[in-house]
Parts: structure tokens; C-alpha cells; sequence
């Protein structure tokens, strides 16, 4: 039986077609992706994201703790910044990507993915120190508001339903704000949480509050100008955008330098150990066993994660995830290969071969081909 | 979506509306273009094609996966819609009209005869659901 989020009666009010996604009951679409992809691209719309797992740590080992397990260097942020990296396994295989946000030095939190929850939970307890206390505030909402009217539509949403609202316009990109709990809660369940970070390549936040608000807080935006978006849509926004989709282009068996997020493993503190540190810096001066590459298909038709892909006949690799892309108006695809090329390739789409293009990750910036 | 009540359907979702000079013009019913999504490519086919009843004869591909169109009766194509190039979510928005996909002529039109109706249709698209 799918799980629903508090905002499952809004879905069905604004004409969401649900589908079982992780086990949770969520929007594809309202009637269709492609424009909802465009309105994201060109105003603003709004994400339901609530099945995704928020984690809140405490204590004043939490630092030191994330250091050792992330790819990336939190020791650097300051209070109100956030990260992007990777929870890697001793071989530097890639246990989810996630993003960890410092509210001051006791206090952080942990936003990773819905399917991989039990895992991620399990990996961050069996690694805890004990002064570390893990908490996953239950009866939360989170909210996706994205494009480049987003942080507009959000003030104003945000203003219609709530006192004491953070000054979100003037949040840096990757910082966030928490408004209506004491800095040195453990955890903030009650309080509003908002984020300048996203999934779509678009400017935008993502608001964490309490479930009971979250329906009028969606209405506001609906109200605001702000569209309903569904999964359909922010998987062809966020391939676009060149950002990873866990389970298809990263997984255990391949490190963050091999799945194009060598940006993500921070060496510079030759002291941090952390997991999967030896391997990483090995491939970090060797390269990996594979390389991740950026494919847009010539002609008519829809890459898809599976397919191989060939140079002059011989398979050198496949694509992960792999959709048509609005913006561009051509199919475009990351993809694992042994190493990477120049020009064309073929990828076997319904068993014939295809030219397909090598091209730059994003594909798209600033609403626009990136070539 | 209202299914208008002249046209018969093949079990693998494909309508065809029996016009007066005895060709017949193919599409996907409302209930398979919902259940694919937005399509992005359409391919129709070449005029003359020759085919039998259930041969593969067309594909729509949506973000979500490509599906095959299979030919209601015997026949030989005629004329494919050449809009659906540059506007193949003419069929997500207009499946019984403008996003007509192929015209034939059938070898039998007492073939026709044997799709099923609306009603049935409607019913059997329900289970399909």
C-alpha cells in the first residue's frame, strides 16, 4: 500500500495523474509533462517532494562525523550553507548522494533520497558516535518551487501563510534559512525550513515545514502563479540540468569520479580521512574504470538507460538515464563508457543503431542548449 | 474524453472511423495516448504499404516508452498525417480528430464490422487501466 504525502488532496484537486513512485503515491504529471517542463524552464512551478528523507544531526562530534563520511569537505561551510556530495562505501562506490546543510556547528541536516532511506538510515547509525544524536522528524512537508520566477512567487506565498518569514531573496545559491525554531534545536521539525538549492538547473528553493501547513502554503503558491509539477517533469528537467538520478546513474559499484562527480571529492585537507578516501585518490590521478559522458541523439527517437552504446560497431558502454529533452527538442542521455571520444557514437535504440553526438553536461543553462 | 459513437476499435487500442468512400483512418484511442503521456515522435506509415490484420504499422514513442501500432484490418496504407511530424502531441490532445495517424484501404470492410464498439471498448480499456 503507497505511502501519501500531506499534500496527496492537492494532487487530486489539481488533476495530478498518481503513480507509485518508492512506494510513495505521487504526481507524473497534471495533464502534461512537457509543459510543465517548459513552465519551469520559463516562470516558476512547484515540486511536491515530501517522500524524500530529511535527517537532522546533533551534537558537537557532527562535523567531524559528516567529514568522515562524505565526499565532500563540510568542514569548509559556515552556518547557513549547504553541500552537495556523496555517502561512499570503503571501495568509494557511491551509497547515495545527498546534501548537508550546517545550521551552526552542533547543528545539521541531511536531506538523501526516498528509495534508499532504509539504507541510508542504517549506513549514518551503524557509523554514529553516540555523542551524535539522529533524528528524522516525522509529518513533514517539502516543497520544490523552481524557475526563474520561483523565489519571487515563494516570498510572496510564503508571506500569505506564515509570520516571521526569512529574508529568502537574499539567500546566496546552496544557503538556506530556518525561521521559527531556536538555533540550538536539535531538531526542527516545527519550523520552517527554506533553501536556495533545487534539482532543475532553475534558480528556486525547497521549503521543508510542518504537513499541516504545507496545503495552504501550496495553495498560496497555486494562487501566486506558481504551476503544479510532476515526476515526469523534473526527470527531464533535472537530465537537462546534467544532475544524477541515484539507482540508475550512480550506485555502489561505481565511485563519484567514474559517474562524472569527481567535482564532489574533496582531497585538499590531506589529513580527512574518510571512506573511500584511498580509492578515490587513486582515480583522482589515474582516472576511474569508467568515465561518464553526455550523448544527444542526431535524429528522431528516445534514449533510454539500458541501451548500449558502440563506436564502429563495438560496444563501449551504455547509457544510465536517457529522455527527450523539451528545451533542446532531441533526445539526450548520460552514459557510462570505458573511456571518452570524440564526435559520434551509435546507441542501439530498439535494436538499430543510432548516431548519437557527445555534448557538454549540462545540456541545458540558463533555459538554453548548452553547446 | 467522450468516444464518439462511429467508430470501432482493436483491442490493442487502435480506433478506426470507416469514411463514406470506404477508406478508413486509424488513430489511438484517448485512454492509450493518456496512458503513454506526452508523445515526441511519431512514426507513420509509407503510403502503399501493403499489410495484414495485427501487423506492426506505426510507432508513437512518449518520454515514457516507445509503442508499436498494429493495423486493425488488412489493407493497403494511403495517406499518414504528415502534421504529426512537427506536432505529434496533436495526438495527446486531439486523439480522434486532427491526431489522426494513417488512412488505408481495407481489403474487407466487413472486417470493420468485427472491432468492437464504443461500449465494449470503453469496458475493456477500464480492465486495461
Amino acid at each position: 500500500m503507497s505511502r501519501q504525502t500531506p499534500l496527496h488532496a492537492s494532487h487530486v484537486a489539481a488533476g495530478g495523474k498518481l503513480v507509485d513512485f518508492a512506494g510513495w503515491q505521487l504526481p507524473i504529471n497534471y495533464g502534461s509533462q512537457i509543459e510543465e517542463h517548459h513552465v519551469v524552464r520559463r516562470a516558476a512551478g512547484v515540486f511536491d517532494v515530501s517522500h524524500m528523507t530529511i535527517v537532522d544531526l546533533a551534537g558537537d562530534d557532527t562535523a567531524a562525523f559528516l567529514r568522515t563520511l562524505l565526499s565532500c569537505d563540510v568542514g569548509k561551510l559556515a552556518d547557513g550553507d549547504a553541500a552537495y556530495g556523496c555517502l561512499c562505501n570503503e571501495q568509494g562506490g557511491v551509497i547515495d548522494d545527498v546534501i548537508a546543510y550546517r545550521r551552526n556547528a552542533r547543528n545539521w541536516r541531511l536531506i538523501v533520497n526516498a528509495a534508499t532511506r532504509d539504507k541510508d538510515l542504517a549506513w549514518l547509525e551503524s557509523h554514529r558516535p553516540a555523542a551524535v544524536e539522529l533524528t528524522t522528524p516525522g509529518a513533514l512537508a517539502l516543497l520544490a518551487i523552481q524557475g526563474p520566477d520561483a523565489l519571487e512567487h515563494a516570498v510572496t506565498a510564503l508571506a500569505a501563510v506564515r509570520e516571521g518569514v526569512p529574508d529568502i531573496a537574499a539567500l546566496e545559491r546552496f544557503a538556506f534559512a530556518v525561521s521559527g525554531a531556536p538555533a540550538s534545536a536539535g531538531t526542527i521539525a516545527d519550523a520552517l525550513f527554506v533553501a536556495r538549492t533545487g534539482y532543475t538547473g532553475e534558480d528556486g528553493v525547497e521549503i521543508a515545514l510542518p504537513a499541516s501547513e504545507a496545503p495552504a502554503l501550496w495553495d498560496a503558491l497555486l494562487r501566486a502563479g506558481v504551476r503544479p509539477c510532476g515526476l515526469g517533469a523534473r526527470d527531464t528537467l533535472r537530465l537537462e540540468a546534467g544532475m544524477s538520478l541515484y539507482g540508475v546513474d550512480l550506485d555502489e559499484a561505481h565511485t563519484p569520479i567514474e559517474s562524472g562527480l569527481a567535482w564532489t571529492v574533496d582531497l585538499s585537507d590531506p589529513d580527512r580521512a574518510f571512506l573511500g578516501r584511498e580509492t578515490l585518490a587513486r582515480q583522482k590521478a589515474n582516472g576511474g574504470r569508467s568515465v561518464r559522458v553526455g550523448l544527444v541523439l542526431d535524429g528522431r527517437g528516445v534514449l533510454r538507460g539500458g541501451q548500449a552504446v558502440q563506436l564502429a560497431g563495438r560496444d563501449v558502454g551504455t547509457i544510465t538515464s536517457g529522455t527527450f529533452s523539451p528545451t533542446r527538442q532531441r533526445s539526450i542521455a548520460l552514459a557510462r563508457v570505458a573511456s571518452t571520444f570524440d564526435g559520434h557514437c551509435d546507441v542501439l535504440v530498439r535494436d538499430r543503431p543510432l548516431p548519437a553526438k557527445i555534448a557538454r553536461v549540462p545540456f541545458v543553462r540558463a533555459g538554453q542548449p548548452n553547446d | 474524453m467522450d468516444i464518439p459513437g462511429d467508430l470501432r476499435f482493436a483491442v490493442s487500442h487502435e480506433w478506426v472511423r470507416l469514411n463514406e468512400d470506404g477508406t478508413i483512418t486509424v488513430g489511438i484511442s484517448a485512454h492509450a495516448q493518456e496512458q503513454l503521456g506526452d508523445l515526441v515522435f511519431v512514426e507513420t506509415p509509407e503510403v502503399d504499404r501493403v499489410c495484414e490484420a495485427e501487423e506492426g504499422i506505426a510507432v508513437v514513442e512518449s518520454v515514457k516508452a516507445a509503442s508499436d501500432l498494429y493495423a486493425p484490418v488488412a489493407g493497403t496504407v494511403i495517406d499518414a498525417n504528415g502534421a504529426l511530424a512537427d506536432n505529434p502531441e496533436l495526438v495527446n490532445s486531439d486523439p480522434y480528430g486532427e491526431g489522426w495517424i494513417f488512412r488505408m484501404k481495407p481489403d474487407e470492410e466487413d472486417a470493420i464490422e468485427a472491432l468492437m464498439g464504443p461500449d465494449d471498448y470503453e469496458a475493456h480499456a477500464d480492465s486495461d487501466a
